[in-house]
């Protein structure tokens, strides 16, 4: 009887892990199934590199959205990754004990915040911000790239702390007994040693600035063209999604859920690079 | 070139660097010191002050009848969004704890080193962290709105929340499993203990903590989800009179008071409370999981 029970249970347990592969599939299944044929229609190449989307005159080209996802988080990476990465090292290396007791629990509080209260914020100080400064309506891929940069930086300091944080003590003093300053040390020496994890943070940064939808589409402008300068408004994969998903029907509806494709792609790729980011540390 | 090189005692020459160069090392030095504590300021003072505004702004928009029973366009009452935020919760929880539990469970002391299928369960749910939400919510409307025609629901929105916070119940409960000394499983072996008991008598209690505080964390995540639940749960404010119908939480309340437009005021207030709300959840996560690297140490 007992014999049973374990051998059941053993089974229960092993279906309850595949479930996440399961999730996964089916996912891959209902998306491409739904978004590869639509596509198919529409002819992939035309597709994937019309600049004109005209859903009304059934005109499905969505290499607008595609430059704007890489436009706003390539954005996002410059402003968030330089700020993130020089905040981890003051976090890991130049902190006082006492500051660091605060500063620790409140960045990891702060990296919980929903993204539609990035967005809010992006709505209500950016973009009037840049109306002042740029004239305009203020929503472009600026401010889009700001809020964005904002809302990865929590993300990028956590890891990139925690990656510079396991590099052993001893490079670090050895670098000082051979006179380095502790500047020197931590940019020549502990820095170059954390370079996996920081690059896994980085990564991990891109595929939240580029799979965001709510705090962009609050941000960005969201029209369906290349924009010309960074103060144009923008529309990324994700915002085309969320606009337009309630009201699309039949092939509009497809090629919305053929947009999902595309950005899913860039999302395992994204993934993959982070899983080889993550690998080469062991 | 001569003021450079140093003769030691025993006649071996040391080159060193010049006084200019010197200087300028030194320069190098404060300016990196300077630009780190810049950064650093920049960084942190940023992320206060999106804090303090929405505090700011907020706390004095919120006046008492936004917590009335009933929602109408009048007054933009919350309590029905919080009504189904708590609902949602709970329902996503009573769905993904259980997997994600028994799947950790399975990981962290039934299946063996180097298991073909570990390696491709721990592959699909990294690929399901790293998922937007966005391609969650399509999900969820393609296969629960449309295919098991759940329509705009209540039920469709928890499922598809269930399978995005899955990896993170799965992740923290198994990195508490493995933080369990497996001396505990040992004695519990040694005593006649089965492996199934030996898990639920011995294992699962002391890592509770942990469990609990990636459980915390999924709530946060769940209670400010919007792109994964507009097009799954829908937009309709007020209490649903079923699970088949659509109900809205706190934070497509805010979500769509934003895009109507006309409750900027009101959406400050949403902001505030949906703001404290998160920060208390996180927060509490937080408090447990040092609690459980405290007794580690």
């Amino acid at each position: 009887m007992s014999k049973f029970k374990e051998n059941s249970m053993r089974v229960v347990f092993l279906i309850c892990a595949c479930v996440s592969i399961l999730a996964v599939v089916l996912i891959c299944v209902f998306i491409f199934a739904n978004g590869v044929p639509a596509m198919g229609e529409v002819g992939v190449f035309k597709f994937l590199t019309g600049t004109r989307w005209k859903p009304g005159q059934d005109i499905y080209g969505i290499l607008p959205m595609i430059i704007g996802s890489i436009y706003v988080t390539a954005g996002a990476i410059i402003i968030g990754v330089p700020l993130g990465l020089l905040c981890a090292i003051f976090m890991a290396k130049f902190c006082p004990k006492g500051l660091y007791k605060v500063l620790k629990p409140a960045l990891n509080l702060l990296a919980g915040i929903p993204s539609v209260i990035y967005g809010f914020f992006g709505l209500v100080v950016i973009v009037p911000a840049m109306q002042d400064i740029f004239g305009g309506g203020g929503k472009s891929v600026l401010t889009a790239s700001i809020v964005l940069g904002i809302m990865i930086l929590p993300t990028i300091i956590s890891v990139s702390e925690s990656s510079l944080r396991a590099v052993p003590e001893s490079y670090y003093e050895g670098a000082l007994a051979l006179g380095a300053t502790h500047e020197r040390s931590v940019f020549r020496v502990t820095l170059p040693a954390a370079k996996s994890g920081v690059t896994a943070g980085v990564v991990l940064g891109i595929g939240r600035a580029i799979g965001e939808a709510t705090a962009v589409s609050m941000v960005a402008g969201n029209q369906p063209i290349i924009p010309e300068s960074l103060t144009k408004g923008v529309r990324t994969l994700t915002t085309n999604i969320i606009l337009e998903m309630g009201y699309a029907t039949d092939l509009h509806r497809e090629m919305l859920i053929a947009t999902a494709v595309v950005l899913f792609v860039f999302i395992l790729i994204i993934n993959v690079t982070f899983s080889l980011a993550k690998g080469r540390k062991k | 070139m001569s003021n450079n090189v140093m003769r030691t005692a025993d006649g071996k020459d040391i080159y060193t660097m010049s006084a200019a160069k010197r200087r300028f090392r030194r320069g190098g030095t404060l300016l990196t010191r300077i630009i780190v504590y810049l950064a650093a300021a920049i960084a942190v003072c940023v992320l206060l002050l999106l804090i303090g505004y929405i505090l700011v702004r907020g706390i004095p928009a919120l006046r008492l009848d936004m917590f009335a029973w009933e929602y109408t366009t009048d007054n933009q009452s919350m309590t029905p969004a919080i009504i189904n935020t708590i609902i949602m919760t709970l329902l996503a929880l009573v769905v993904a704890v259980p997997i994600g539990v028994g799947s950790a469970i399975y990981l962290a002391e039934y299946a063996k080193k180097g298991n073909k299928l570990v390696a491709v369960i721990r592959l699909t749910t990294e690929t399901l962290a790293g998922i937007p939400s966005i391609v969650f919510g399509l999900f969820g409307y393609l296969i629960f709105v449309i295919a098991c025609k759940f329509n705009y629901s209540m039920v469709a929105g928890f499922l598809t929340l269930a399978i995005m916070v899955l990896p993170t119940i799965m992740r923290t409960t198994e990195e508490a499993l493995r933080a369990v000394p497996d001396l505990y499983r040992e004695g519990s072996f040694g005593l006649g203990a089965g492996r199934l008991r030996t898990v639920f008598r011995v294992v699962l209690p002391s890592a509770v903590p942990g469990i609990l505080s990636g459980v915390i964390l999924a709530i946060g995540r769940i209670v400010g989800e919007t792109a994964a639940l507009i097009y799954t749960s829908g937009t309709v404010a007020g209490v649903p009179s079923s699970l088949m119908k659509s109900g809205r939480t706190l934070a497509i309340h805010m979500w769509a008071q934003l895009s109507e437009g006309l409750y900027t005021e009101q959406a400050y207030a949403t902001a505030v409370v949906l703001l404290v709300l998160v920060l208390i959840i996180n927060g509490v996560s937080g408090i447990m999981a040092s609690k459980l690297s405290a007794k580690k140490g």
